[in-house]
């Protein structure tokens, strides 16, 4: 078991050195350097402006700084964010965009789970059809489709939810309904077709035959087999959560990191691109590694290599 | 005389006509085997009793003719701005439009009216249908290219190489990738835009920038499934025994590769390249959406819709066709990528 999780954390340390040094050199790729507005400063301005950031020194020596800086979580200034670093930016907008995600990645499982296993206990029959028809198109819509129908229909059609902003309850039911449509119907199609390979199993007949209850075999044999696939979507699903919420907080308005990430992008403020690619790289990173140590501790019959 | 030989059961003469070679008709009803059904057909066959799949399969052939046919012969062009006739509602003509009809000329409908530079909606969202449907076949080609070249090279070599280069595919698989996505479409359009202006490289303005971007991108980071994928279906079918008789006649590892292994895994690769193409379009669609797509005025779903936003009170039908039609192209590609599987692979099923 130690030398497994020895191998996850250091292939996942790699690979987060990795991000951070194509995300470096794919940023320095690109000619002109950040401070080139639409307004060109002049010669002496930009080399001052080059000394300030650092920019001035060789690509290597940068490069070498940047990282020993962000191994102590220190990205360096925002340019366009004038006396903020991007550090108390990620720390101050994170929060907004850790609750919205937590609080939808609980509704996916919590829905998500109990529909797929309904609808294989009801194989065949309407109740599976339905479920399974409404999941199949759930995969096939993207989160910014959800938004904005809901938008319309609930706040522009209706009037009864508000269109931006998280300040009270009732403006977290679109934006997280949006952002947990996806996943919702993704758990439910893994965890029905996990729980009807559970069902056809021996193990559940010689449950049944040992005279235990429908109800206890359900949840003693078959849940507990049948949600092992779910456990190891979670890794996965945070990724897709963290991107996913690009796209609601933009249409919601919602200050939180997905929101400043792509407006980052639109203002084209590199060292606030490259310290929330990084951040958010080393999140899933590590969430991944967490989600596969969990799992093979939750199942005993997986070998450790 | 002939007569009296037959009645007597004790003669040793026997009928010469019981010793005449079968005749075919006789033959036939001995053949116990059915006719042999090629993979194809078999494959076509039990395809073609999934009605899902053939709906799917219909869907998708009718908006690929709406997507590359309609806006060559459609009377108003994706970039055209109609002057006057900004803003028209569904089905409706501006004022200047029914002065001509007025007049007595025909002018063609705006089935879902024009945009609030006069453009018409419509040809607007087939192109966009063309952009997204676009993305998604060329990134599956090359997806299916470089994965299940890599895939067959590091199952069949094994060893070491399979190692290291399964390695590299690992580490690729958990890097995050819409994040690294987003980055590689910010960063390579420059490289990209100074690329093109070298002689040799003019196609990549035809393409357009953002295509090109977006093209790279996936080839460079999606084909690890793919590549995994295969890769295991490789390490099976080497062991078989043709893959050894091949060897014994002195085949070389490509022309084994080529000829015996990836053909043998064909309905796999078919079923992976077409269950990728939605998962490629819903990419495309997202970054389109977050302003990184292909570069205006070419429009894409995802620019459409995000658009559309701004106006959403007033005319919610230029958000709902790009997001109907979107989810349409995703719906239909899982449901047909699904019945092909149930058809060509059925042990790929969970």
């Amino acid at each position: 078991m130690g030398n497994y999780v020895v191998k996850r954390v250091l292939s996942a340390a790699v690979t987060l050195f990795l991000v951070a040094t194509i995300t470096f050199f794919l940023m320095n790729m690109v000619p002109g350097g950040p401070f080139l507005a639409e307004k060109a400063p002049s010669k002496a301005t930009l080399a001052a402006l080059e000394a300030k950031y650092g920019l001035d020194k060789p690509l290597g020596e940068q490069y070498i700084s940047y990282l020993q800086g962000a191994i102590k979580g220190d990205f360096g200034p925002s340019i366009k964010q004038r006396g903020r670093t991007v550090s108390q930016i990620i720390t101050s907008k994170f929060p907004v965009s850790a609750k919205l995600g937590g609080i939808s990645i609980l509704i996916a499982v919590c829905v998500g789970v109990p529909l797929g296993a309904i609808a294989a206990l009801n194989r065949g029959k309407t109740t599976d059809n339905v479920i399974r028809l409404i999941s199949t198109c759930g995969i096939a819509v993207p989160s910014f489709v959800v938004s904005t129908v809901l938008m319309y229909i609930l706040s522009v059609k209706l009037g009864l939810l508000p269109t931006y902003g998280l300040t009270t309850a009732k403006h977290y039911i679109m934006p997280v309904a949006a952002l947990a449509f996806y996943p919702t119907a993704y758990i439910c199609r893994l965890m029905r077709s996990s729980m009807l390979d559970v069902l056809g199993q021996d193990f559940m007949r010689t449950a049944r035959a040992k005279g235990l209850s429908q109800m206890m075999s359900l949840f003693k044999h078959a849940l507990r087999n049948a949600i092992l696939p779910v456990v190891t979507y979670l890794g996965p699903l945070l990724a897709y959560t963290l991107t996913g919420s690009f796209v609601v907080e933009k249409i919601f308005t919602i200050p939180g990191l997905g929101s400043e990430f792509i407006s980052s992008i639109t203002n084209r403020d590199y060292p606030m691109i490259m310290g929330t690619t990084i951040f958010l790289a080393a999140l899933i990173i590590t969430m991944n590694v967490v989600v596969d140590i969990v799992y093979k501790i939750v199942d005993p019959r997986i070998k450790l290599k | 005389m002939d007569e009296n030989k037959k009645k007597n059961p004790l003669s040793f003469q026997l009928n010469v006509d019981d010793f005449l070679p079968a005749e075919d008709s006789e033959k036939q009803s001995l053949v116990v085997m059915r006719e042999s059904v090629s993979f194809w057909k078999d494959g076509l066959r039990r395809l073609a009793k999934n009605k899902i799949a053939m709906v799917s399969l219909v869907v998708v052939i009718l908006i690929m003719i709406g997507a590359f046919f309609v806006p060559g012969i459609y009377p108003y062009g994706y970039e055209e701005q109609i002057r006057g006739s900004e803003n028209v509602a569904p089905m409706q003509y501006s004022a200047e439009e029914q002065a001509r009809i007025a007049a007595g000329e025909k002018v063609f409908p705006h089935f879902l009216g024009t945009d609030s530079l006069g453009r018409d909606v419509t040809v607007r969202l087939l192109m966009g249908s063309r952009v997204s449907l676009l993305v998604g076949l060329v990134a599956s080609g090359i997806i299916l290219l470089i994965g299940s070249i890599y895939g067959a090279v590091a199952g069949y070599v094994g060893g070491w190489a399979d190692m290291i280069m399964m390695r590299l595919v690992d580490i690729i698989y958990t890097v995050p990738d819409i994040l690294i996505i987003i980055l590689l479409s910010v960063t390579l359009k420059f490289p990209l835009k100074s690329l093109a202006e070298l002689p040799g490289f003019g196609w990549i303005n035809t393409v357009g920038i953002g295509l090109v971007c977006i093209f790279i991108v996936f080839a460079l980071l999606y084909w690890v499934g793919m590549a995994r994928i295969v890769r295991s279906q490789i390490l099976t079918l080497k062991e078989q025994e043709y893959v050894t008789a091949a060897r014994a006649l002195g085949a070389n590892g490509g022309h084994i590769i080529r000829k015996h292994l990836l053909t043998n895994c064909i309905g796999t690769l078919i079923v992976t390249t077409t269950l990728q193409i939605p998962s490629a379009i819903f990419t495309e669609s997202f970054l389109s959406f977050i302003g990184l797509g292909v570069a205006a005025p070419m429009p894409s779903l995802g620019s459409l819709a995000s658009q559309a936003i701004g106006g959403l009170e007033s005319y919610p039908h230029r958000l709902l066709a790009p997001a109907i039609m979107i989810s349409l192209i995703i719906l239909s590609f899982n449901l047909l990528g699904d019945g092909l599987r149930d058809a060509f692979d059925p042990k790929l099923k969970n």
